[in-house]
């Protein structure tokens, strides 16, 4: 089975020193990239199903050509390769160049299924999976719990996620898949891993590769437009409940009635 | 990457065993079946041989981040490093294929053997013998001083086989590979010591030993050449350990500065502090640079790999040696008790300015390299 997953580079949250450049894009000097984390959770879910059924699994980035670090890290959890494709003319990206690109970077790789986290946590759009799987004609599964390819039948089930519980879908491949945390931790790279990374292919392609017309993407082009960003507001005082269990559970639930919670 | 991988590993798991490692003077076995498990142990073997190929820097990088923590710790790596270079750098294809697996994956522990009681900084004086017999080596006398002798599975004895006084006082050692269990081998006596106390530095006596000559690495007289040029690639390993020491120490005491208060204030406000964590700082920085810019250099092959090798030992040796000292001086009274860290790295520096050469043998080294040198 080939797997191609889409990896993005976020600003480290852990840093917490995430911030937009005074023309409101990403600032991406201010704090060092990691994977997205939903992304991992994608890469992880693709590991396992390669070790399960065989196959390759192929990381595929829209980014600065920085972004080799971060691709690099996703080549130690066990990708076989890395796709980069990155070009001036992408600066200033919103969701629907980023559609454009990948689909086309898409359509030049073998694959039975993409695999995107559910959305990134630097943008938070959550539309580039579906995005890509309208402009590459993939059928679309969201919120996977639980992938299960059947590679003979060439299908694919998926546990989506649902308010009750989760629904079964299933479709033919390819298909394209957004993948959230439920699918299980994501591995640590071992030392193994990180040694071997450093000799796999990461290939690099720009929109001419791709036979992508500058004009067509980037910022100069973008429907959307950040116009400001706020800082969430200060979290108010912290009551703890320090009684004994009996008195302490009857405290929070009074607490959480209180404002219609439960 | 992996820097990262190994400075959490060390952190969850190795910091937390260090001042009992110290205190019990015990070899951490725990440490090495860590270290094994998670393929550090592999990385100064070649792919070839179940290793993960990693470059002078790589290994430097991981030793760094050990003894950042426990310096014994990090010698188990450098030590590994040591005993196999001799291998690496002379053995055969067979030899390696024999012994390698076993080392890389960790199940053999493997000891370098050059120093004895009247042959420190004046290897070439070394008086254990080994004397042709048929097929086979038998080898008498003595080492002294060799880290992990104990707990090794293997070592590597240098032993002087050309003894007339017609043959240069530097060809006439050869290197052997010597098994625990050899009849004749055994350890001596375990030194006690004010360092490195839970690595074991042991005396080895040799009584009569048999090797094959399958167990000779490199040619007959080769054997000093062979020493000097594994000394040029494992100084490195020693600098990467004392600049790790070093910043575990400044790491300390930065911490303490900022939370300890005196006069009102935490003592980091005061300048004759400020002055030293400043000092502490950018000599750790500054001897880091240096070693792994010798990494690169010696890795790719330059000539000058001795002076390289002879000067990042020298410079990140004496810097563990100032800032563990002044470590111990900013935490005051707590310093110098085993409440905190400090006084225990303090003396765990000490070796690296002793051992793979004494700093005075690394000037000279030094020095003999500008002599050499055409201007």
């Amino acid at each position: 089975m080939h797997i191609v997953v889409l990896v993005k580079p976020v600003p480290d949250t852990a840093s917490s020193g995430e911030r937009l450049r005074p023309d409101n894009r990403l600032d991406r000097a201010a704090v060092p990239a990691v994977v997205n984390a939903n992304d991992e959770y994608a890469l992880e879910a693709a590991l396992k199903l390669v070790e399960a059924h065989g196959g390759e699994v192929t990381v595929l980035t829209m980014a600065p050509s920085g972004a080799t670090d971060t691709i690099r890290k996703a080549l130690a959890m066990g990708a076989t390769r890395g796709v980069l494709v990155t070009d001036e003319a992408l600066a200033g990206s919103d969701i629907r160049s980023t559609v454009l690109v990948l689909a086309a970077a898409l359509a030049g790789l073998e694959f039975d299924l993409v695999l995107a986290g559910v959305d990134t946590s630097d943008g938070q759009g959550g539309f580039v999976g579906p995005g890509v799987a309208v402009k590459a004609e993939l059928p679309y599964l969201s919120y996977a719990a639980k992938i299960e390819p059947k590679p003979d039948d060439r299908l694919v089930t998926v546990r989506r996620i649902s308010p009750t519980g989760y629904d079964v879908l299933e479709s033919p491949m390819p298909a394209l898949i957004a993948c959230t945390q439920a699918l299980g931790e994501p591995r640590y790279p071992s030392l193994k891993g990180i040694m071997a990374a450093r000799s796999k292919e990461i290939v690099t392609k720009s929109l001419a590769d791709l036979g992508l017309e500058p004009e067509g993407v980037g910022g100069a082009v973008a429907t959307t437009e950040v116009v400001g960003s706020e800082a969430p507001p200060a979290r108010a005082a912290t009551r703890v409940v320090r009684e004994a269990p009996d008195v302490a559970a009857r405290e929070v639930v009074a607490f959480l009635a209180e404002r219609r919670i439960v | 990457m992996l820097r990262d991988a190994v400075r959490v590993l060390a952190d969850e798991r190795i910091a937390p065993r260090a001042a009992e490692i110290d205190r019990t003077a015990e070899f951490p076995w725990d440490v090495k079946e860590l270290l094994a498990s998670h393929d550090i142990l592999s990385l100064p073997f070649p792919a070839e041989y179940g290793g993960l190929g990693g470059e002078l820097l790589t290994v430097a990088l991981a030793i760094e981040q050990i003894s950042r923590v426990c310096a014994t710790s990090g010698l188990i790596l450098a030590v590994q490093e040591l005993g196999a270079l001799p291998l690496l750098l002379a053995g055969t294809d067979e030899q390696k294929q024999r012994w390698f697996p076993d080392l890389a994956a960790g199940r053999t522990l493997i000891a370098f053997a050059l120093t004895e009681a009247e042959a420190g900084s004046d290897a070439a004086s070394t008086r254990t013998r080994a004397v042709r017999d048929g097929d086979d080596w038998v080898i008498d006398g003595s080492k002294r001083f060799i880290s992990q002798g104990s707990v090794a599975d293997l070592v590597a004895v240098f032993a002087a086989t050309e003894t007339s006084d017609d043959t240069p006082r530097h060809k006439r050692l050869t290197c052997f590979i010597v098994e625990k269990g050899t009849a004749g081998f055994g350890v001596e006596r375990v030194e006690h010591k004010m360092g490195i106390r839970g690595s074991p530095t042991a005396e080895l006596g040799f009584h009569g030993v048999r090797v094959p000559d399958a167990n000779r690495v490199g040619a007959p007289g080769e054997g000093f050449a062979i020493a000097m040029r594994t000394l040029d690639r494992s100084r490195p390993g020693i600098a990467a350990q004392a600049v790790g020491i070093a910043q575990g120490a400044l790491d300390v005491a930065a911490r303490y500065a900022n939370e300890r208060r005196q006069f009102g204030k935490p003592i980091a406000e005061f300048q004759m502090i400020q002055a030293m964590l400043a000092d502490m700082d950018a000599g750790t920085e500054a001897a880091r640079q240096l070693l792994y810019k010798a990494c690169t250099e010696i890795e790719s092959g330059s000539p000058d790999a001795a002076r390289w090798s002879a000067m990042c030992k020298l410079v990140a040796g004496d810097n563990a040696m100032k800032v563990t000292t002044d470590a111990v001086q900013v935490l005051g009274g707590y310093g110098y008790i085993d409440e905190f860290p400090v006084e225990r790295m303090m003396r765990d520096a000490k070796i690296t300015q002793l051992y793979e050469g004494t700093q005075q043998i690394q000037r000279i080294v030094i020095a003999r390299a500008l002599a050499g040198r055409p201007d």
